[in-house]
Parts: C-alpha cells; structure tokens; sequence
C-alpha cells in the first residue's frame, strides 16, 4: 500500500513526461488523475491506521544493499507521526496541480517534475532506514531545483540555486552524521537505532547531533539560516509556494521528531535550551521582518518562518505534550499556510503585482476572494476555532514549564501575527476601492475553488474537533515522549 | 607451467596487442580503413570473452615467474577496461573515419588497453613500471592525433608531466628496492611485515614518490596540473580514454600495492600513508570543485570533475590503509560506476562537440528538444557524478564515505565532512549544466542525432548507472570478490 503511495505520483510524473507538447489539457488530467488517486490511498492509509495498536504499520520492507559492513534495507512504514503527513502530501498534491491548472508553458515537463516532487517528499516521510531516508532527501532537491528556475519568476535563478546550495551544504552534514551513527550502531534501521540509542561515536555526541541538526534546522527553517526561504517562495510558482511551505518545511520537524530526537536523546536534551532560544528568535524576528513587507508572497514567506518557530518551540520542551504541539503546529500550517499561498496566487493572477502598497479596497472587486482571504488570515494568527488556534495552545502548553521565557516570546509572536495579518487585511483588501482594479473578476473556474475548499475543509474541521488528529498524533509520538521522559527522570 | 599456461594468464592482453599489430599490417597493406574498426572491435570481443571466462573460472595463478598474477582483481579491472575502449570505439566511429590517422588510432588504443591489462595484472615493481611506460607512451601520441595546435600543446603537456611522473614513480621504487631488496610484491609483502624501525624515513619517502607517480595517473591533486588542459586539448574520445580507463589503472595499481605489497592497514607506516591519501583527497576535491566552477567549455568543466572525482575515490583509499576492511571494495565499487558515469557525459559531450564543432556549455541549451535521447543520458549522468539518487554515484560515495567512517579515525570523519561539503559545491555546477538542457532555449533548432552505436553506448552507460543506482547488490559482489583475491 505505501508502496502504492511512493509509485503512484512516479508514475503520473513518468506519463506526462511523454504527453506531447501540444496536448496541454492531456498533461493536466494525467497529472490530476495520479495525484488524486494518491490522495484517495493516503485518506485510506489515515483512516485505516490502528492508532490503539501503534507502532509502524503496512510495513514494506526488503533488504537492499549489503557490504562488507553493514545491511542496508529499504522499507517503507507509517506510524502516527507519518499519518497525518502523507495526509496533508496527498492533499496538497492534489491542490498543487489545481493551482497549477493554467500553467500554459510546457505543462507535461511541469507536472512530470511536480509529481515527482510527491514522490520523493513521501519518500522522506515513510522511511525507516537513514540512508533511504537521505536518498529521498536528497531526490526531492532536483524538482524543486528544476521547478523554480524554470517556471519561477523574478530572479529565479538566484532563487532556486539559493535553495539549492542551503540545503545541499546542510544535507551533506547530515549524511555524515549518519554514517557516524551508522557505524557506531551496525545498523541503519531507525527503528532498531531508536530502541537501542548510539550512545558513543568516534566525534562527541553533541557534535553528531548538530551535523543532524543543521539539516533539519535549514529546512524548517530556522533564524538564521532561513534566508533561502523567502527567497525561493518570492520567485516560486504558486503551486511550489504551496508544496514548499505545506510539506517540504515539514520534512525539517518530521527529522528532528523521527531522528535527531530519539536517536540522541541524551544531546538532544542537553541542547534543549539552545533549540528554545532559536525557536523564540525565530518566532520573534520572522514576525517583526513580516511586519516590514511590503510584498503579499514574501510577507507569508516570511510569516512561515515565525509559525515554524512553534514547531521548534514545541520541540525544545522534551515532552509529550509539547511533541503533540509541534506536530499538530506541522499539520495545521501545512493547510493553513497553503491556503495563503494559494490566495496569494489567486490575487496576483488577477493584478499582476504583489506589492501591497498598489493593492487597494480589493474585497469590493473581488469579495469572495477578499473573504477566503481574511478566513485564511484569521486562520493563521490563530483564531479559536480554527485549526491553527488547537496547535498553537498545545505548544504553548507543552512549553511553558520548561521555557517560559521563550515560550513567552512565542506569545509575543501571537500578537506580531495579528499585527501583520491584520494590517495585511486592511491594507489589501479594505480601504477604498481603486478604480484601476474595477475590471477585476472572481474566479469562476473550478479547479481553483477546489483546491480552495479542499484546504478549509481540513482548517475548519480540525480546529472544531481536533481529536481526530490529535489522538493519532499521540499514538505516533508515545515513543518518542517515552525515551526523553525517562531521560529526564534520570537527569 | 607450459607456455600455454602462461599464455592463457595473459591472453586478453595478447590478444589485444596482437589486434593491435594486425590492425596495423592491414592498415599497411589494404587501403580500407574499415577494417580497422572490424578488426579493433574484434580483439576487444576477444579479450573480453577471455576475462569473462577467467572471470567464471575463478582463475587464480601467476605466470612469467611471478611477473604477473591473474586473480578476480585482475580480471574486475581488466573487464572495466575492455569495456570503456570498447564502447569509446563504438561511439566514435563516426569522428574516428574523419581522422587522417585513423589506423593508428585504432592501432595505439589497442596497445594502450593492453597494456592497462597487463597493468591490473602485474605483480613485481618492473612489470608496474614497463606497463605504466607502455600505457603512457601510447597515450602521448592519442593526445596529439589531431594534428592543431590545441591538439599539440596538449600532448605536449601530458607528454612532459608524463615523463616527470615516470621517473618520480621509478625512483620511489628505486628507493623500495633499496631498503628491501626484492622487487616482486610477494617478497616487498614479507619485508614489510618485518621491516625494522630505522627504514622508516627511507620508506615514506619511497612510498611518497610512488603515490605522486601513481597520484599523476589518477589525476589527484597536486599532480593534477595537466589534467584540465589535456581533456579540453585532447578529443574528447581519448579524454574519455584517459579520465576512465586510465584512471581505473591508477586506482588498480594502487590497490595491489597497498594490500599485495604493503599489506593494507597492517603494514606500519599505513596510518602515515593514510593522512597521505587524506591531504590528496582533500586538496584534489577542492581544487576539482573550485576550478570547475568558473568554466565554460564541457570538457575542462568535466577535466576538474575527474579530478574532484579522483579526489571522492581516494577517500576510499585512505579509508583503507587507515584499516577499514571496505575501504578496498568501495575504491573497487566506486571506479566500476564511474565507467558507465562518466562514459555517458564523456560519450554525451563528444556527440555535441562532433556535431556542433565546439563544446561550450552554451551549446548544450535546449539539449532536450534537439536532441531528447542524449540529453536524458546526460542529465543522469550528472545526476549520477553529483551523487544523487538513484544514480549508481549516490550509491558509490555513500559506500566509500561509509568506509572512511567505520575506520574510526577523526581524520577521516574530518575528511568525510569536507567530501560530503564539497558534494554541495559541485551540484552547483552539474545541475546548472543540466538546467540549461532541460529548461533553456536551444541555441539552433534543427535537430541533432546520434547514430546507432551512439545510441546503443549511451543507453547502456545510462542504462548502468540507473541499474545500480538500484540494485547495487551484484556489482557490490563482484568487487567485494576482487578485493578478497588479494588478500
């Protein structure tokens, strides 16, 4: 079934590579198709999870590669913390190619690399083994690569190259790191490394722990390593913006929560207070540099490095409750964000600019965009009742205890959110109504408001009844809150 | 043993110097230029066979009083090598018609292959040296085969550095003899085991002078200097020649004489040779990746490649004296990759250059509306030398890397940080390469196309790398296999 998971998107992206250039719309349902199916087998894989059993689950595993050394497998598993991430890839998948219906320049190349960029991200998110773990990691770089500097706009090549060197110097790091756990450990399987931890390598602990680290803190990202990331969403096409800061920021928490935790839980209770203190610079300096924007698509870039400060935060506490935050904080901003995204889009497809300062009174041309709008902001500075609001108060619980200074900045984060939401709402989409954009129309195409509504119904129904993920999120993380738990006691 | 015994252990390399010197006489005799080709592919069938036989029968026996020594080692290596003159044969049919000496052509890529085999084979420190001369002297006039300017400065080049490397090499296994005595690797190995203490000096710097002579044939940094020079003035069928079989050579040589005749890490000074190969890997990936990056012409771009590439197999090599039991195997793993690797850019960057008269990255724009097959292959072969997967490089540095790490030297934990950095430094490059096939607008429109043996070499090369990039399991085998066979 995962299996059928990893393939699915490879398969479309294989397809429309061979669509002639000519038969755009082929291209597009192809695309569509394929991600859709993946979505539907991710829905199923979700539901039917057992979360009172736990544990990895429609395990595939094989062995793959053997020296001298060491076996490496490849196997494929999901537990409660990859649920709702191969979730929400499905999801965004499926709104990734809505959004991308009009891209009208070589649409079967586009939606080859698209899909392909699926696979690898699922790839990342269902490995049990490190190496196979990397080599996804690894693989998801060449799409996006390709992705933005063709189909990008502005300095797109700056951009995409930006990303590419950011996260290949922190990869190679954590390639090393592994090996270095690898070796000491005689295995790579993350599972056997977890129940039995590395406890010594030839390079202190601490240092193996921050080659690991880096890569997840890059690809969160985290101040002050986050400056690709405004970058590459500014020049992104809109759906990349979406999968960028839906999944791809994810694939930093989902590593530190998979890996660097459990398998160093000794270094990684010992930097606890470093991880707290980036994750309150993050929160703080990413919500007052949105403040300074003055273009829509960089101020949620930049909006996105604060709201993945929670994850951090919630990281840095070391407990169950606060493993809880982060990972629900992955989930709702993987929608949330990606409705914004998506909205951004939506604007500038009709304006043709993101400067904020030409936009003006937009909600009298456009009011039923201007009213996603403002729901997708109010979902994001965390309105009570929305998604966004659950995840941040678990965090906020969880961290308390052990950070509250940082946790304290992270509420300050709150009130810069509203500020920049806000301001951003009014500035957009209220004051008068400038004659210049009269013309402007709603959208009345379908893939569009699919891709739309696919993403509030998520927002809505998880921020009502949050049990439904947050249960299964717990089952996923029991592990995890168990290792550091016992840790602590010792400490 | 009888003659035929002996001449059953070096029969591959005799067929091909036979093919050579057939080639030749009917090159003298008839004035068709065909069959040199015919004949060429001819004695590479042969010889391939006869290693292939050799390679199924486990053979293992020495000939020619010890001179020479056939083992699955001998046969991995030999099997690279038949294979890369082959498929360069093949692919540049077309270009190889057009030279004015095509028969000597044919005729020294012959000598220069046999000679390579006889070299994966050689066992005493005087066969080494003939076979390195013999290669070497063959290759000095395939550089300059094209009669220009560029053609002659760089056989001019590789000429001079060539001789300087030669009597570097010569004189470190002078200064072997001296200490121990004996030339054959059997007898250097029983010394070694139970060389006193005060040859110390003398044998590091006998073993210095053979890693710079042997460290000018892989293209390891500082011996590197003719390397970019010589891919780019040289056409490009022999810089492929020269950055694969050649270099597949060095790594051969080395590897026999750490294990056969020093043996491997147990040898005393192995931890000093070990922080030899350390400082070479790390100067050759950092000047490789540096260089690379300012370069506009295909072929100097992929001359440092090969040398950062050096660099990336040398990891292994350090790995290995500094103990690691795989440190062997993923030096024989890595080399075997980057024939099918660095044949389909090698292959890739001929065609263009064959077809558009020049090698400038600017003319492989728009590659893949051109000219679809050898753009893919391209792409994956760039892929491959990046070390991404599911390309048969990922694989092979993660093995190499791996074995540098479970030496469990800091000096080699250090040197796989600067490995897996200077990877992010080289992506830089490869992928820019590779964007401007894919997504830039070509520079002509008519569409270009390789011919069928050039299809045929680059889908296999491309078929290869993908392979193991996948299941790796075999090929890891059979060079976990040749390796032991020295031991």
């Amino acid at each position: 079934m995962l299996t059928g998971f990893l393939l699915l998107p490879l398969a479309g992206s294989i397809m429309t590579l061979f669509v002639p250039e000519h038969r755009k719309t082929e291209a597009r349902w192809i695309a569509l198709f394929f991600s859709t199916l993946a979505f539907i087998l991710a829905l199923v894989i979700y539901v039917a999870y057992d979360s009172t059993a736990g544990g990895m689950q429609f395990v595939d595993s094989t062995n793959w590669i053997q020296t001298d050394v060491v076996t490496l497998g490849f196997g494929l598993g999901v537990d409660g913390l990859s649920a709702p991430m191969i979730l929400l890839l499905g999801l965004l998948g499926v709104v990734s190619v809505l959004v991308s219906w009009k891209i009208d320049e070589k649409p079967g190349q586009y939606f080859a690399w698209l899909l392909l960029l699926e696979s690898a991200i699922a790839g990342v998110f269902l490995s049990l083994d490190l190496i196979q773990f990397f080599l996804f990691w690894e693989l998801e770089l060449l799409p996006m690569f390709m992705l933005i500097s063709r189909w990008g706009s502005g300095r797109k090549l700056y951009s995409a190259t930006k990303f590419l060197i950011y996260t290949l110097a922190g990869s190679a790091l954590m390639l090393a790191g592994f090996l270095l756990l690898g070796a000491a450990g005689g295995s790579f399987d993350i599972q056997q490394l977890t129940e039995s931890p590395v406890t010594e390598t030839v390079l202190p602990m601490a240092v193996v722990f921050w080659a690991i680290m880096l890569a997840f803190l890059v690809k969160l990202p985290v101040v002050p390593v986050h400056t690709w990331l405004p970058d590459a969403h500014t020049d992104a096409p809109t759906a990349v913006s979406v999968m960028l800061a839906g999944v791809l920021l994810k694939m930093g928490g989902y590593g530190i929560l998979r890996i660097a935790i459990p398998l160093m839980p000794d270094a990684a209770l010992q930097s606890q207070d470093i991880l707290a203190g980036l994750a309150g610079l993050s929160i703080i300096w990413g919500g007052v540099i949105t403040l300074r924007q003055t273009d829509l698509k960089r101020l949620i870039a930049y909006s996105s490095v604060s709201h993945m400060g929670y994850v951090l935060l919630g990281v840095s506490a070391m407990g169950a409750v606060g493993f809880s935050g982060a990972a629900l904080q992955m989930f709702t901003h993987g929608t949330i964000t990606g409705l914004l995204f998506v909205m951004v889009g939506y604007f500038y497809d009709r304006t043709h600019t993101r400067q904020i300062s030409e936009m003006s009174g937009l909600i009298h041309h456009l009011p039923k965009g201007g009213i996603i709008m403002i729901f997708a902001g109010l979902a994001s500075l965390g309105l009570p009742g929305l998604s966004g609001f659950v995840a941040e108060l678990t965090v906020f619980l969880g961290a308390f205890e052990a950070h509250p200074v940082a946790t304290t900045m992270g509420i300050i984060g709150v009130v810069l959110s509203s500020g920049y939401i806000l301001w951003m709402v009014q500035r957009v989409l209220h004051g008068p109504a400038d004659p210049k954009w009269e013309h402007l129309r709603d959208s009345t195409s379908w893939p569009e408001w699919t891709a739309i509504v696919a993403l509030i119904i998520p927002i809505v129904l998880f921020g009502i009844y949050p049990a439904i993920l947050a249960e299964i999120v717990e089952t996923g993380l029991q592990q995890v809150s168990g290792i550091v738990t016992v840790l602590e006691g010792g400490i | 043993m009888n003659l035929a015994e002996h001449l059953n252990v070096i029969g591959p390399a005799v067929a091909l110097f036979v093919g050579s010197g057939t080639v030749l006489l009917v090159g003298l005799m008839l004035p068709r230029r065909a069959y040199s080709f015919t004949l060429t592919c001819l004695a590479l069938i042969i010889a391939g066979i006869w290693l292939l036989v050799h390679h199924a029968a486990g053979t293992e026996s020495s000939a020619l009083g010890g001179a020479v020594r056939i083992d699955a080692f001998s046969n991995f290596f030999s099997i690279v090598i038949v294979v890369a003159t082959l498929s360069i044969v093949l692919a540049t049919r077309t270009w190889a018609d057009t030279l004015e000496r095509s028969i000597e052509f044919y005729a020294l890529l012959l000598t220069a292959a046999a000679s390579m085999t006889i070299l994966t084979q050689a066992s005493d420190l005087i066969t080494i040296f003939i076979a390195i001369e013999t290669t070497s002297i063959s290759q000095f006039i395939l550089v300059a085969i094209v009669k220009d300017d560029k053609g002659a400065e760089a056989g001019l080049k590789y000429l001079l550095t060539g001789a300087v490397a030669a009597a570097v090499l010569l004189y470190g296994f002078v200064f072997l003899f001296g200490v121990s005595g004996v030339v054959s690797l059997d007898q250097i190995l029983s010394f070694a085991e139970s060389a006193p203490e005060e040859y110390r000096l003398v044998l590091l710097l006998s073993l210095m002078f053979i890693v710079a002579g042997l460290g000018y044939k892989m293209a390891l940094a500082p011996f590197h200097g003719w390397a970019p020079d010589v891919y780019q003035g040289a056409p490009s069928a022999i810089g492929s020649f020269l950055s694969v079989a050649s270099k597949a050579t060095g790594f051969a040589v080395a590897l026999r004489l750490i294990y056969s005749g020093l043996g491997g890490g147990d040898f005393y000074l192995a931890t000093d040779l070990s922080r030899i190969f350390v400082i070479l890997a790390v100067a050759s990936m950092i000047i490789g990746n540096l260089g690379a990056l300012r370069q506009t012409d295909a072929k100097r771009l992929l001359g440092y490649s090969s040398i950062a590439q050096a660099g990336n197999i040398a990891v292994g090599l350090a790995a290995l004296t500094a103990g690691s039991v795989s440190g062997a195997s993923a030096v024989t793993f890595f080399v075997a990759t980057y024939l099918f690797t660095n044949l389909g850019a090698f292959l890739s960057v001929h065609f263009i250059r064959s077809k558009l008269g020049s090698s400038e990255l600017t003319d492989f724009a728009g590659l893949i509306k051109r000219s679809p097959l050898v753009a893919v292959v391209l792409s994956i072969s760039l892929l491959s030398l990046t070390g991404i997967p599911p390309t048969a490089g990922f694989i092979a540095k993660v093995y190499v890397f791996n074995a540098a790490i479970t030496g469990g030297d800091l000096w080699l934990v250090g040197l796989v940080a600067v490995a897996v950095l200077n990877t992010a430094i080289s992506a830089y490059y490869y992928l820019r390469w590779l964007r401007m096939m894919w997504l830039d607008e070509p520079s002509g429109d008519s569409a270009i196309r390789p011919d069928g043996w050039q299809q045929t070499v680059l889908v296999v090369m491309m078929a290869g790398t993908v392979l193991i990039g996948i299941l790796p399991n075999p090929l890891i085998n059979a060079a976990k296999t040749a390796v032991e066979s020295l031991i």
